[in-house]
């Protein structure tokens, strides 16, 4: 592991992920069916489908929250089996997820959450880039207020800004839309932007209308734990993503 | 199939057996006559029960070691089986004390272990209970199943500690207090019979356990064909 | 990052979030007191008997007060999913673990730190001398509880009626921690206060077991 991390400002460090046959099994209820998908570096995944498809707990398993029942998840560098129970701690610090719920300790203030996974993850100069990160989802003014006090639209902004905190070279959002105003839609979508550019990988899972959408290079559908659709790495996702704007 | 009605004829004659001589073919004891006969169960019934949870223990160990549901379900029902014999010991227990000493219990080191033992084996069951995902079920209650196992020695080493402090009356001999031979004989058989009981019901358990989830997996299977049945339907045209 | 490093880090975020509002400490301590109360009220504290049992009720008192005080702490983690966050952090479970380990431990100390001298008090039993001996007792006691307690709270936390389960699951796995600590305790507040290096063995030896097993075991606690 880097002794220190920067801010990453130019793309480094290709970081892909490939799902081999993974099936999760939550007692008798079958989340996810013998999915396998291959993700290279670089690319930004929208995850279409609707609730209950899978799309969270796919998510949960790219995070190394979860293990799959069967199957293998690989990360390029870095290898999780799905008997293998390691922690994969040599591919934590490359992921950063922005979950259903915020991630975040209401009892806290912002400065004081960021600073704390800024120091689990062993960043250095961590006051700058508390700051940093403060400014840029627009809540300096509230550093130091507890995150109970957020409306729902401040705590998902601080939710993404603690997901980007360590400079993830793979991302992975599960509906990071939900309670953003106008303001942190248009926010999230450059954020998004410059990670794309910076040559992120991106998975972001939606299943409304969403802005951030037009910067997907691929689309994968997902229903009843299986992948429908998938416009595939050199495809274009944009007939898939005008299907699902015509839904909503 | 066979071995499995075999198994079941030899431990229930071995039982037959066991209650004949332990009724009739032992001698008469002299100081406790026919109530000492109890003990020709009790202490047997203690013994399946440390076997009982020996296998609990290390269905524990192997099922957090290979994640295989087999070790789990052989948990269960080593737990269940030790709990049924710790109570039959607990109960025949105070039953031969009382006409004998005057007593119906006392905390020396060997009840308060048995009776605690019963207590963390009856938590460990009824943590299952409380958990409903089927993996957390089984990781959490083998953690503290291996816990539980862990403290046992312990209780017991503080107790006979502390009863070497503060004495209580021993309720029952050791089993070296030179017993008579055609006694040995006859606890040597009943404990065979009783363990053999315990390993039946066990495996009955465990086969119990195995039916459940081999129906779990046939609902998945099902519920998985239905759900793809529309579209084998379309493909077929 | 390595553990003991990790696990400072949570201590800090631990014992911030605890002294911003002081809710669980003064509750514990609070409830510490009622039972000590309580104690005194069922068995006339002035009788000779009753200084017998002093040091059992104390050690009651304080097994009680923590169980209570144990439950939230991994129950707390499931809002807003912090658990999941800390999990995906590059540090290793144990690190986790011990975090809440020692933050408890702080927390139960300092409700001892009060329990203590009001039971003094309301018991007659002088602390003259014993001071330093009495810590160690109580060190070694508390640490046994919040190893095991906060293992418990961690499996407690999946489950239903939690508040129910863990004292049902910790304090009979404490009888040896309990017999230990009541014995020690009881040797320190004789006329001829002494160490009595065999309970002491035995509560050190309690400690390094529970220990070591949440050691080995502490992916299992963590995981999904």
């Amino acid at each position: 592991m880097p002794a220190s991390r920067t801010t990453p400002t130019s793309s480094v460090r290709p970081f892909g992920i490939t799902f081999e046959g993974v099936e999760k099994r939550f007692g008798s209820f079958l989340a996810l069916r013998g999915v396998s998908l291959a993700i290279r570096s670089g690319e930004f995944v929208a995850l279409l489908g609707p609730n209950g498809a899978g799309k969270t707990t796919l998510l949960r398993i790219a995070a190394l929250l979860a293990a799959p029942t069967r199957g293998k998840v690989q990360f390029t560098g870095a290898t999780e089996g799905s008997g293998d129970r390691a922690t994969g701690l040599s591919a934590k610090p490359m992921i950063g997820m922005v979950g259903h719920t915020t991630l975040l300790y209401d009892e806290l203030t912002a400065a004081e959450n960021l600073t704390l996974f800024a120091q689990l993850y062993g960043l250095d100069d961590i006051p700058a880039k508390v700051a940093g990160a403060l400014d840029s989802c627009g809540l300096r003014t509230r550093a130091g207020s507890l995150v109970r006090t957020f409306s729902r639209g401040m705590r998902q902004r601080l939710a993404i800004a603690r997901a980007l905190l360590h400079g993830p070279r793979l991302l992975l959002l599960d509906e990071p839309a939900a309670g953003l105003d106008r303001q942190g839609l248009a926010w999230l979508a450059t954020t998004l932007a410059r990670l794309r550019d910076e040559g992120c990988t991106v998975i972001m899972s939606t299943h409304a209308r969403n802005e951030s959408l037009e910067l997907a290079s691929r689309a994968v559908s997902i229903a009843g734990g299986r992948i429908e659709h998938d416009s595939g790495p050199d495809g274009d996702p944009r007939p898939l993503l005008a299907a699902l704007r015509a839904e909503a | 199939m066979t071995g499995r009605i075999a198994s079941r004829i030899a431990a229930a004659a071995l039982i037959f057996f066991a209650g004949y001589a332990a009724l009739f073919i032992a001698p008469d004891e002299k100081t406790m006559h026919v109530i000492q006969r109890i003990f020709y169960f009790h202490v047997p019934s203690w013994i399946a029960m440390f076997c009982a949870f020996t296998v609990v223990f290390v269905a524990n160990v192997a099922y957090l070691a290979t994640r295989n549901a087999k070790w789990d379900w052989l948990g269960v029902a080593g737990a269940e089986t030790g709990v049924v014999c710790c109570t039959i010991g607990l109960i025949t227990g105070p039953l031969w004390a009382k006409p004998v000493w005057g007593i119906w219990w006392t905390w020396d080191a060997r009840l308060t272990t048995t009776f605690i033992l019963w207590l963390l084996y009856i938590c460990y069951l009824l943590l299952r209970g409380l958990i409903d995902d089927p993996e957390k079920k089984s990781t959490l209650s083998a953690v503290f199943g291996i816990f539980a196992f862990l403290d046992v020695p312990l209780v017991y080493v503080s107790n006979r500690l502390w009863r070497t402090q503060h004495p209580q009356p021993v309720i029952l001999g050791g089993s070296g207090s030179g017993l008579d031979p055609t006694m040995s004989k006859v606890l040597l058989v009943c404990t065979l019979a009783v363990v053999g009981v315990m390993i039946v019901v066990l495996m009955d358990r465990y086969r119990l356990e195995r039916l459940r989830h081999e129906f779990e997996e046939l609902q998945i299977e099902v519920e998985s064909r239905i759900a793809e049945a529309p579209a084998i339907a379309r493909e077929r045209g | 990052m390595n553990t003991p490093r990790a696990a400072a880090i949570l201590l800090a975020k631990e014992l911030r979030l605890e002294f911003r509002t002081r809710e669980l400490l003064s509750a514990t301590i609070i409830f510490g007191l009622v039972v000590v109360m309580m104690f005194s009220f069922a068995f006339d504290p002035t009788a000779a008997e009753s200084r017998r049992y002093g040091p059992g009720l104390l050690w009651i008192a304080f097994l009680f007060a923590g169980s209570l005080m144990l439950n939230p702490s991994f129950a707390r983690e499931q809002t807003n999913d912090t658990l999941d966050a800390l999990r995906m952090a590059p540090i290793s479970s144990f690190a986790i673990l011990l975090g809440k380990m020692l933050a408890n431990f702080i927390f139960m100390s300092l409700a001892e730190l009060v329990l203590v001298p009001v039971f003094g008090v309301l018991y007659n039993v002088s602390m003259a001398g014993i001071v330093w001996r009495l810590i160690l007792v109580l060190a070694l006691g508390t640490v046994g509880l919040t190893v095991t307690g906060t293992v418990f709270s961690a499996i407690s936390a999946h489950a239903r009626m939690r508040e129910l389960l863990l004292p049902l699951l910790l304090l009979p796995i404490l009888t040896p921690l309990l017999i230990g600590a009541v014995e020690a305790t009881a040797a320190l507040f004789t006329e001829q206060p002494a160490l009595d290096r065999m309970w002491v063995a035995l509560l050190a030896g309690f400690d390094i077991v529970f220990l070591t097993a949440s050691w080995l075991l502490c992916d299992y606690l963590i995981e999904e």
